[in-house]
């Protein structure tokens, strides 16, 4: 299925500084799907450990929690079809409750976090489900404009089930007025895009006294359903 | 196919991107057992050892030195084998944070055949990620000494007129290293694929 570029950023998109040196001036060369493309690599639950998606203390001193609003964070990876994509690895990565990434080129002033690494990982279910739990990641400061603040968000890389599926991007939280102001967010030229990026507060899924739920689901492209029913073990 | 649902838009891997995809490569030790795809080769690994690197050069010829490259390639018989244990034929690598310089240990893949009875020349496919990257580049990496072959492969075929065809093409090293220079801007920008 080809990309509907008309919902996809722009490589250069003027107000996000950083993209007008790092943006090809050249058009894309369309290809035809080949088998580099239609497949992809595979991860299984064995590479992953018991904690990686539990963000509140894969990285925290024994007896320590993350510090931070609990949430839990899920949804489902679909393909274009609507079919949920099983297997498929999600990595995730954040900055902590007070805004601050653990990253040597961070300098915010707001604190580190002992306990807090910022980063996760989970395969998906049979239904292509995911969860994983982390703390309410605080809006920072970049320097674009002079006085840019990120929205709140979490960094989503996903695979799926071939490599033209590879897809990175952002989560945002629903009432966030930092969403409307953001250069990144607003390379996305269409509306309905955007607002799909925005996680939605879900009362079913939250524990009572302990973690509020976000729910985001992720669409990846595709797929030529008979090429991938029919495709014979390593092709 | 109106009822097809829409792909999530893109959005930038950002400065930060080796927290969730290399976090042991930029300090975040005790957390994940190993970073995915840092070692691509096994001892029993089979096909003729070869090692790529290369810089991505922005517009303003600086180094990307925060960008995350992947790699994703057949194995010498041209095959996918995803679920090998001894090659998986995908590998991930960090921008060194002083040079910009990238470097995966691999094998060189075979030829790769197609449904459609075409036969597509060795390749890898390059993958990039960055701040300033809204959405992920896709290019591949083709091999010097196979010259003959690539004026048959349907890929490079697609690139017309033929004058970046170079672009795709990389350079000979010492002890069996292709050096695979990446241009995102100018008059050396290098061949991205909409796939
Ligand atoms: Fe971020």
């Amino acid at each position: 299925m080809p990309r509907d570029w008309t919902r996809q950023p722009a490589a250069r998109a003027p107000a996000y500084r950083s993209s007008s040196m790092r943006s090809p001036e050249h058009a894309r060369i369309s290809m035809p799907a080949t088998p580099t493309e239609n497949i992809g690599p595979v991860f299984t639950r064995d590479s992953l450990g018991p904690l990686d998606h539990d963000l509140i203390v894969n990285h925290a001193r024994p007896g320590q929690t993350a510090m931070g609003a609990r949430l839990i964070v899920h949804g489902r990876l679909l393909d274009q079809t609507g079919r949920g994509v099983p297997g498929a690895l999600i990595e995730v990565w954040q900055a902590n409750a007070s805004g601050r990434y653990r990253h040597k080129r961070d300098g915010y002033l707001a604190p580190l976090d002992p306990d807090f690494g910022g980063c996760g990982r989970v395969i998906t279910d049979q239904n292509g489900a995911y969860m994983f739990r982390t703390i309410m990641p605080a809006p920072y400061p970049w320097p674009n404009g002079g006085n840019d603040w990120r929205p709140a968000h979490i960094h989503f890389s996903v695979f799926g089930q071939c490599f033209a599926q590879r897809l990175v991007t952002q989560m945002y939280f629903e009432g966030d007025p930092l969403i409307a102001r953001c250069p990144i967010v607003n390379a996305v030229p269409d509306q309905d895009a955007i607002a799909r990026l925005i996680a939605q507060p879900d009362m079913e899924a939250t524990v009572p006294m302990d973690a509020r739920a976000y729910r985001f689901d992720i669409v990846l492209r595709g797929r030529r359903a008979s090429y991938f029913e029919n495709r014979p073990e390593g092709i | 196919m109106s009822d097809d649902l829409h792909e999530t838009a893109s959005q930038t891997a950002g400065p930060y991107v080796h927290i969730g995809c290399m976090p042991n490569a930029c300090g975040i030790t005790g957390v994940f057992a190993e970073d995915l795809g840092a070692q691509m080769l096994q001892a029993e690994t089979p096909g003729q050892r070869i090692a790529i690197e290369g810089v991505i050069f922005d517009g303003d010829g600086a180094p990307l030195t925060d960008a995350v490259v992947e790699i994703w390639q057949a194995d010498e018989q041209g095959r996918y084998t995803t679920r090998s244990a001894a090659f998986s034929g995908w590998g991930r690598a960090a921008a060194d944070a002083e040079t910009g310089r990238w470097r995966f240990e691999t094998i060189k893949p075979g030829a790769v055949p197609c449904p459609d009875g075409t036969v597509m020349v060795p390749h890898i496919t390059v993958w990039i990620i960055a701040r300033g990257i809204n959405i992920g580049l896709h290019t591949r990496m083709y091999f010097p000494e196979d010259y003959d072959m690539q004026a048959h492969d349907p890929v490079l075929a697609r690139v017309q007129p033929t004058g970046r065809l170079h672009t795709l093409i990389a350079e000979p090293g010492p002890d069996a290293t292709y050096n695979f220079n990446i241009y995102l801007q100018g008059p050396k920008e290098t061949v991205f694929f909409d796939v």
